[in-house]
This record gives structure tokens, C-alpha cells and sequence, in this order.
């Protein structure tokens, strides 16, 4: 396949950023999205050009590194990690938009890279249940229903990739903080921190500059991992309940 | 250089602080023995953490809860990207729910048969000892854990063991342990207990007075250098399977760390024993950046086939069941499509050289679900296996409910490592060691289901229990912040960095990665012979020199630059190559993933040879191209008597 590409291009957190026009040729419909950009990296490097930074790492859809908003859409049109988007679901001749994540929580670091530590100082706030090495009792000690299980579990699934955050128009992290409220809120372990986890994540999160958030549903939506809407409102149960 | 090969035996090596005694009672009388410090001074003590995934995320989380200063550094924009989240299968543990004859014991064997008889036997023991501790820590921490309708947790087994004893969370076990560790470690991070430096790579170890008191590490995003002092430094930078470039590891795991620890004095132990996983996707052309495992529970109910005849390539529909060749089920007929992982992968591999391999290029074998989906039904197969086969039609585009999988065996885990004592330091005193980056627990070959438990043990349980000792009896003396050593060190790592940029060649730093992966895969992977071993240490300086020529490295250091990251590690496994071809060309016995062509049984089997190799060879670093020293650390079997393995 022969492609046209137009990829937002960064130097730099305070440096002005464009669009740049690329053509990639002989792309095979197996290639990954990603190795279709280390493809075009390959070019860039023999002629002279700066590559195209990217974040990326265990490319098979886990460790949420990689991400970037292909054609207006987070993760592009599947629902599925940007490393695990096959070139087979793009056309020979097409032109594909390449931009960052873009949340006002989210600053470019370079080209599609961007900074996402606003997430670990939101688990650090709360996403934690206080168990200090050593003192854990036997584990069959506490029983826990399958369904709170299978509930928690359905959120733990996040992978903090942040497709949730470029994808809602107010860059909003409720999903994301959602996430991991219901999964330690579902189990018993986390009931004795259940109030003030849900307060102080909350908290975190409005503070780092997330918006807020107006139900509109794109967030699970582009979630790769299908975490559901219906997590927020638990987690706005959870924080009215204390109020 | 040839003369590489001409390794120096040195003096034997031995694990000097296991205790002695009965087996089942060392990890106490050490924990007893060892030196504690009062709680009150652990604050002015500072342990560097290199490295975020389990046994890192773990120790660096619990040190800070004992009160010392930790300092974490991990080159991904947040800890919990570690690799190990990308485990799929489980995490075993002798707790024995299942009251079918588990134990410590029982474990402890299994271990150390697996292993193939080339691990320690005190270390394995504790190991197994420790597993019951970690699932209550695991679950206290929140991880969801598959349950039964009951609420109690279930387990499965897995990878030729005959008790049911492995805990997992679906497909996911990897991830929701690592965000269990990860959980912990923010908590003290926002408790200002630990410094996480995020986007940072370690590119050095600092050695003063022949104790490790430092990094070096590079901030990716502004490629500033600095340097970072300490009491003690722990490795936790996992294995060193990307060397062969195609790997199921992450683009980014690299040896980088381990590395330069060796090269400032810290043994390398077993390089060549690396494992082959036999069930991961093929590769589909040249672009193919790494490899993506298909859970090894898919052997269960798949068959393994390829064509009776070479050249045969009609879809696999259209050829007829008399010319098909189930060549496990027909080879070991005991124990069929479930042979250990090394039997299973050079099968595979075998069969493919005779030309019978299917798919592009011929590397591949097909595992069929036809017959399980007739036994057992549609759905059945779908409940047990959907999500993998989602996953391999993602990939593939192909329907394996139609037509049958193609897989092919890929690098998967690395048991060789940092040569560690019972302790888990290494030769450099204050230089620990943890998870995939030491050799200690899996011998030859690791068990499935056993890297997350030596993970987190020794990161939850070994390390802050050995590592107090140590900061016990050392004196506190700060290093001065301008001390020559630190300027020396730094200078060492800029020189480097400029050096690559500066070259300008014609070449890309992965043209390079992958020339030398291919090299590897050739004659230090799934077969390694004589032959083939010298060829690849013949080949690997002159790739060294022509790397230092041709290399091109776009940009400055003094900005996020990948090109730059990739070259620089690229140097270390350009090294790291040599020894693993050393390693393996100096043991010509085959046991578990190492497998010498030369050394078979008369049936073809793997052939081990005790009287020889009963020991672990610790490689002491003497230059680069230099022949190296071998240290032994001679196995002692005193609970599990050695014996050949037979599937057959």
C-alpha cells in the first residue's frame, strides 16, 4: 500500500507544532500501525530527518504506553491499542491524520509523545489499598463474592493509556479515575478506605487540570479496554454517599 | 579478538550465606542472623531501585514502608508499564486449596527438576516457601484474583505439573499483580517516601572502595546526565531477551543496566541459558518488530501438525488427515501436544528445517482446534479459549475457528542473569540483584507461572529482609558529592553518547539490532552446536566494528531521542552476544533451554552431563573483547536427585 500521512510534529513542550506531510510506500496490510511508523523512521533516519518520536513498549495491547489520535479518533477505528491496529483496516491511497493525545492535562512532550504522569498522582492520591508488606492475612481469611470479584476485576483492566481523556471533548479523567475507584471499592479489602480514596482521587484529578465531566460517552467508547460508562456513576455514588 | 575464547578458569565461586542446616529452616536462621537497622536511622539511609515491575515496583514499596529513603529510577513515563504486565498465564503458590497432595516441598522439587538440575537448592526452596506469602499480600492488596461462586480463589494447573497450584487473574495475571506493586509504590511515592524518576535510564553503576555506591542515569526527555548516590543499589531491570531482537519482551527491555554492573565487576551468571516459548504468532515479514505469545494453555485441547511431505503448500483444509503429521502425538506419545516448552519448541524447529513448516517462509506449525471443537462444541472451546483466539485473529486475520493457528517458537524469558548469593547480592558488595535480572531460582529452564512468584518474592519478601543486614554492617560514611570517581563515570557515559552521535553513518541502530538478532536465532537459539557457535563469535566483533563505523544517530543528546536510546543499548548487547555464544560454546552438555547438537541421547533426546557441568559458570568481566574468566559455583543436590528427563 502506498499512503499519505500528515503527523503532528513537536520539538518540544513550549515549541510551536504542524502538521508534516509524509508519503510511505510498500506498507504491507500485516504491519502493525506502529511498524508502519518505524518503517517511515527508517526513511527518516537514512535521510537525514529526525524521527518520529512515539511512545510505545510491549506492543500487544498491555502496558498502555502507546497512543495517538489517528483520523480524529483515539487508538483510530478500531477499538483497540494503537499497537495492535493492523494496516489491513486502511486503503491504498488513503491519507491518515497522526496527532497526539491533546488534553490540557496531557502537554506534548515531543511529536506524539505527551506527558501522562497526571494519572500516577492520581492512583497515588488514593488508587491503593494500605497493606504493608508482611501484615496481609490468609488470603481465604475474606471471602469475596465472584460478582465483586468480576466487577472489580472488569475495571482493574485499565491500562492508563489515556485514549479515555483525548477522546472526551472536555478532557475529562472520570474514566480513568472510575476505573480504579470501582475496583477497589468492589472488594472488601478496599471498604475501609472506601470514602476517602473516592474523595482524595477526585480531588487529584480536578486539581491537575482534567475537565469535568458531561456524560457524554466517548471515553468508553474509545476505551481499548472496555471499561464501562457505567463506572462513573458508581464512583459519583461512592462520592455522593460520603458527602 | 579470537582469542576471546581462550576464558581463564578462575576460583570457584560459592554461596557463602545460606545457612546450614535442615532446608526447610535456612531462610529463618538467615533472617534471624542477619543485622537489623533501628527504625530511627533508616531514614538517612538511602537504596537506589533500578527498574518498576514486579520485583522492583515490590521491593522499591516495601523498603519505603521499613522507612528507608529509596530513590526508583524506570526508563518508561510511569512505573506501571514495567513488563511484567504483559504476563499472561498465573503465578503458582504451594497453598494447597485444592488439597491434592501440594506442598513447599512438592513445589521445591518441581522447581528444581524443571529447572533441569542447574539451580540452587536453598534458593529454590525459599522460593517455594515464600509463594504462600505472596498470594496473601496480593489479595490483602486488592488483586482481583480469578474466584469460585463460593468467593474463595480458584487455580488451574499448568505447564507439567500434576497439582492444580497456579492463581491467575483471566489472561491478565501479569498486569494485575504489577498494578498491585505499582498501587503500593505510589503510595509512598505521594508520601514523599519514595523519589520516582520516571523517563530515566540507568547508563552506569558507580563503584567507590569497591563498594556500589551510585548510577549514572540519563533524563530521556532532556538527556541530562547525572549522577545519583546511595548505600546500596538493586538491580531490578529485568532479562535480556531482546538481544535476538524478535522476542515476546518489550521494544524497550534491554540489558543495558545488568550490563554495566558486569563491566564494573558483578558476575554474569549462565548467559546462555535463555527460554524458547513454542506457542507464539510467526513472524509475517521483515517490518515484524517483536513477537506476541499465545498462552501455552492453548496445547491443552489444540493438535500440532504440519505436512507429511516437504513443499506442501495447500491450504491446510484441502490436505488429507493420512498426510498429516501430529509429529508430538507420534514422537513422545506419552506425553503428546503437552511436552515441556523446549521439547515442544525444537519440534517445532525441526520439522521447519525439513522444510515442513507452513506460513510465509516456512516458519510456522499449525495448531488445530478441529477435533476439540467437535469433542467439546463451539461454545465450549470459545468460554475456555476466546479471548486468545480474538487476539490471534486481530494479528493474523484469520478465523481459528475455521482454519488452524499457526505458531512458531519465539524468545521468551532469560534464566541467566547477575550472579547473586542466598543474599541476592552479586560479587560487588551493595549491588543486589532481583527477578529476571539474577540467574538465581529457575536453573536451565523456567517453569510456567514461576517468574511472578521469584518476581515478587524477592522483591516483597528476600530483599528487605537481606538487604537491612547489609546496611547494618556498613559504615555510614556519605560519598562527597565530588568525588573523582563520580566525574570519572560520567565522563565514561557522555564520551559514549557523543561517540554514537558523532559517527554518522549509513546504517540505522535496528538494522544493526536485527542483523545481530538474526545471528543469534541462527546459533545461540533453539539448537547450538559447535560449529555454529564459533561462527556467530567470529562474526559478532567484526559487527561490533562495523556498528562503530556505519552507525547513524539523528539529533543531539540533549533531547528525547530514541534513535539515541536504541544505539546506546544496542552497544551492550553487541557485547552481551559474545558472552551468551561463550557460555554456550563452553557447555557442551545440553540441559534445558540450552541444547548442544552434539550432546544427545541415543534417541535424540537432550543429553545432560552431571560429572561435568553440575555447576553454575560465573563470568567475570576482563574487557571488552577480552577472554573472560570463568568462576563455578558448584551445584550440591542433597533433597532432589538428579535424573534424566524422559516425555517419551
Amino acid at each position: 500500500m502506498n499512503l499519505t500521512l500528515r503527523i503532528w510534529r513537536q520539538t518540544g513542550p513550549d515549541a510551536p507544532g504542524a502538521l508534516t506531510r509524509y508519503q510511505v510506500s510498500g506498507i504491507s496490510p500485516e504491519m502493525s500501525f506502529l511498524e508502519m511508523l518505524d518503517t517511515l523512521n527508517e526513511e527518516l533516519i537514512l535521510t537525514g530527518e529526525q524521527p518520529i518520536a512515539f511512545d510505545h513498549d510491549c506492543r500487544e495491547g498491555i502496558c498502555g504506553a502507546c497512543g495517538m489520535v489517528i483520523n480524529g479518533q483515539a487508538h483510530g477505528p478500531e477499538r483497540t491499542t494503537t499497537c495492535q491496529l493492523h494496516m489491513r483496516h486502511f486503503r491504498d491511497g488513503d491519507t491518515i491524520d497522526v496527532e497526539p493525545w491533546r488534553a490540557a492535562a496531557f502537554p506534548v512532550v515531543k511529536d506524539l509523545v505527551v506527558d501522562r504522569s497526571a494519572f500516577d498522582r492520581i492512583i497515588g492520591s488514593g488508587g491503593y489499598i494500605t497493606a504493608p508488606t508482611g501484615s496481609a492475612p490468609e488470603a481465604h481469611a475474606t471471602p469475596v463474592p465472584k460478582e465483586a470479584a468480576d466487577l472489580a476485576f472488569e475495571h482493574a483492566e485499565c491500562i492508563g493509556c489515556g485514549a479515555c481523556v483525548a477522546a472526551c471533548p472536555n478532557g475529562s479523567a472520570m474514566l480513568f479515575t472510575a476505573a480504579k475507584v470501582v475496583h477497589l471499592n468492589a472488594l472488601p479489602q478496599g471498604a475501609p478506605e472506601r470514602a476517602t480514596r473516592t474523595r482524595s482521587m477526585v480531588a487529584t484529578m480536578d486539581a491537575e487540570g482534567f475537565g469535568g465531566c458531561t456524560n457524554t460517552g466517548e471515553c468508553a467508547t474509545a476505551c481499548p479496554k472496555g471499561i464501562p460508562l457505567s463506572g462513573i456513576s458508581l464512583l459519583n455514588r461512592d462520592f455522593l454517599r460520603r458527602a | 579478538m579470537s582469542n576471546y575464547l581462550d576464558y581463564r578458569l578462575g576460583a570457584d565461586l560459592a554461596d557463602t550465606r545460606a545457612p546450614a542446616g535442615p532446608i526447610e529452616g535456612r531462610w529463618d536462621q538467615r533472617r534471624f542472623d542477619a543485622k537489623l537497622v533501628n527504625p530511627a536511622n533508616r531514614r538517612g539511609r538511602t537504596v537506589i531501585v533500578v527498574g518498576t515491575g514486579l520485583a522492583g515496583g515490590a521491593a522499591g514499596a516495601t523498603l519505603a514502608e521499613q522507612g528507608y529513603h529509596v530513590v526508583q529510577f524506570c526508563f518508561q513515563d510511569s512505573p506501571r508499564r514495567a513488563h511484567s504486565i504483559a504476563a499472561q498465564g498465573g503465578i503458582n503458590a504451594a497453598k494447597n486449596y485444592r488439597n491434592d497432595g501440594d506442598s513447599v516441598r512438592r513445589l521445591f522439587y518441581d522447581t528444581v527438576k524443571g529447572g533441569d538440575f542447574r539451580s540452587r537448592e536453598s534458593n529454590v526452596h525459599r522460593l517455594a516457601q515464600i509463594s504462600v506469602e505472596i498470594i496473601d499480600q496480593c489479595v490483602a492488596q486488592g488483586v482481583p484474583f480469578a474466584r469460585e461462586y463460593g468467593g474463595l480463589l480458584d487455580t488451574r494447573s499448568f505447564g507439567g505439573v500434576q497439582v492444580s497450584r497456579t492463581f491467575y487473574a483471566r489472561g491478565q495475571t501479569g498486569q494485575q499483580l504489577l498494578l498491585g506493586a505499582y498501587q503500593a509504590l505510589s503510595r509512598q511515592i505521594a508520601a514523599g517516601s519514595v523519589q520516582m524518576h520516571a523517563r530515566t535510564e540507568m547508563l552506569d553503576l558507580v563503584v567507590i572502595d569497591g563498594r556500589a555506591r551510585g548510577i549514572v542515569a540519563r533524563d530521556l526527555v532532556t538527556g541530562r546526565i547525572s549522577t545519583h548516590l546511595a548505600d546500596a543499589v538493586v538491580l531490578a531491570t529485568g532479562g535480556y531477551g531482546n538481544v535476538f531482537y524478535l522476542s515476546t519482551n518489550a521494544k524497550n527491555s534491554n540489558t543495558t543496566a545488568i550490563w554495566r554492573a558486569h563491566r564494573r565487576g558483578a558476575y554474569f551468571a549462565n548467559p546462555c541459558f535463555t527460554q524458547i516459548h513454542p506457542t507464539c504468532i510467526p513472524r509475517s515479514g521483515d517490518h515484524q518488530s517483536k513477537l506476541t505469545l499465545m498462552s501455552e494453555s492453548l496445547r491443552n485441547d489444540g493438535r500440532i501438525w504440519v505436512p507429511s511431505a516437504p513443499g506442501d503448500t495447500r491450504p491446510p483444509a484441502e490436505i488429507p488427515e493420512a498426510e498429516r503429521d501430529y509429529y508430538l502425538e507420534r514422537t513422545y506419545p506419552a506425553f503428546g501436544n503437552l511436552v515441556p516448552r523446549d521439547i515442544a519448541s525444537r519440534a517445532a524447529k525441526t520439522v521447519c528445517d525439513e522444510g515442513r513448516g507452513v506460513g510465509p517462509g516456512g516458519q510456522g506449525v499449525y495448531l488445530d482446534f478441529a477435533d476439540a471443537i467437535q469433542r467439546l462444541g463451539r461454545a465450549a472451546v470459545e468460554a475456555k479459549y476466546g479471548n486468545l483466539f480474538e487476539m490471534y485473529q486481530r494479528i493474523t486475520a484469520e478465523d481459528p475457528y475455521r482454519v488452524p493457528m499457526r505458531i512458531y517458537p519465539a524468545i521468551h524469558y532469560t534464566m541467566g542473569g547477575l550472579w547473586v548469593d542466598y543474599d541476592l547480592q552479586t560479587t560487588l558488595p551493595g549491588l543486589f540483584a532481583i527477578g529476571e535480572a539474577n540467574f538465581s531460582d529457575h536453573g536451565a529452564n523456567r517453569l510456567g507461572a514461576s517468574a511472578l512468584m521469584q518476581g515478587l518474592a524477592d522483591g516483597y519478601f528476600v530483599l528487605p529482609a537481606t538487604l537491612n543486614d547489609y546496611l547494618a554492617r556498613l559504615p555510614t560514611a556519605p560519598v562527597p558529592a565530588d568525588h573523582p570517581e563520580i566525574a570519572r563515570v560520567e565522563g565514561e557515559v557522555t564520551d559514549r553518547l557523543a561517540r554514537l552521535l558523532a559517527v554518522d553513518g549509513d546504517r540505522t541502530p535496528d538494522s544493526f539490532h536485527r542483523e545481530l538478532g538474526e545471528l543469534l536465532w541462527d546459533h545461540c537459539g533453539m539448537a547450538r552446536s559447535d560449529a555454529g557457535l564459533r561462527k556467530a563469535l567470529a562474526r559478532i566483533p567484526e559487527l561490533r566494528a562495523e556498528f562503530w563505523q556505519r552507525i547513524r544517530v539523528p539529533g543531539t543528546g540533549e533531547e528525547l531521542n530514541q534513535s539515541l536510546e536504541k544505539a546506546n543499548r544496542l552497544v551492550d548487547h553487541l557485547e552481551l552476544a559474545e558472552l551468551m555464544c561463550l557460555d554456550a560454546l563452553h557447555r557442551t552438555e545440553s540441559c534445558g533451554g540450552h541444547f548442544r547438537t552434539e550432546s544427545r541421547t541415543p534417541d535424540g533426546e537432550a543429553a545432560r552431563r552431571d560429572e561435568e557441568f553440575s555447576y553454575a559458570a560465573a563470568w567475570e568481566f576482563t574487557g571488552p573483547g577480552s577472554a573472560p574468566v570463568l568462576h563455578r559455583e558448584q551445584l550440591v543436590f542433597d533433597h532432589v536427585h538428579p535424573t534424566q528427563r524422559s516425555y517419551a
